[in-house]
């Protein structure tokens, strides 16, 4: 069903770049233990869903139930928090690098 | 337990009354348990009652840690008007992050006070701190 997007494809002369995506220890549970794996998508949300379609679960743990981006996380689409840009909108190309980290905060 | 140099500790202490009476915030990085260098952190909500890493600073971090091969050993913060005890917020978003202890400094008084925790599933344990 799905193909192995680790496995860059090739349409003509492009080769198709996967996004790669680095994930925390806190997260690894959901990704056999790997610190970064690869996705594609045109935005963060299809990135997600397509990571999720081969890590299940791990969608759960970055979005909330009503589909929003979780306060618990923090996303980076190249070392940009998507918070500034776009949240789950914030548009995805090949080659860029997203990075998944811990929220921390308390009171 | 914990164990912690003496330096640090009075880092913290300074960090927390500068920011007073902001929360202050900070990491300590370590290795096999024991502490290697410390980070301050900028409180992005700049609360008295509460505070957040701003993210920018804490990708920065955490990918110096990561690369050094280090453990999130310690994450501190202040409490203002209050004991040095965690909060349910605390005990809430800990279950979210990485770090082995939580040290948390009150300065609600002229008097220093510094304590230590381990929070599990959202359980808050007093863990002995040693400053050497």
């Amino acid at each position: 069903m799905f193909t192995d997007a680790v496995t860059p494809s090739f349409t003509g002369d492009t080769a198709v770049m996967a996004i790669d995506v680095r994930i925390p220890t806190i997260l690894r549970a959901y990704t056999g233990g790997e610190k970064a794996v690869e996705g594609k998508g045109d935005t963060l949300l299809g990135l997600i869903d397509d990571l999720d379609s081969r890590h299940a679960g791990l969608k759960g743990r970055l979005l909330t139930e009503e589909g929003k981006l979780h306060r618990f996380v923090n996303v980076y689409v190249n070392d940009e928090d998507v918070r500034f840009l776009g949240s789950l909108e914030t548009p995805i190309k090949d080659g860029d690098s997203v990075t998944v980290l811990p929220a921390v905060a308390g009171g | 337990m914990l164990e912690l140099p003496r330096e640090m500790v009075d880092q913290i202490l300074a960090h927390a009354r500068r920011d007073h009476p902001d929360e202050c915030c900070g990491v300590i990085a370590g290795k096999a348990g024991l502490p290697t260098r410390l980070f301050e952190m900028d409180n992005a909500d700049r609360s008295p009652t509460g505070f957040s890493f701003d993210s920018a600073q804490w990708l920065t971090v955490y990918r110096q840690i990561d690369d050094a091969d280090e453990q999130q050993l310690v994450v501190y913060h202040s409490h203002t008007a209050t004991e040095g005890y965690p909060s349910r917020t605390d005990a809430l978003w800990s279950t979210n992050t990485e770090f082995e202890h939580w040290l948390v400094v009150s300065t609600r008084s002229d008097e220093d006070e510094v304590r230590s925790f381990t929070i599990t599933d959202g359980v808050i344990v007093e863990e002995q701190l040693t400053i050497t």
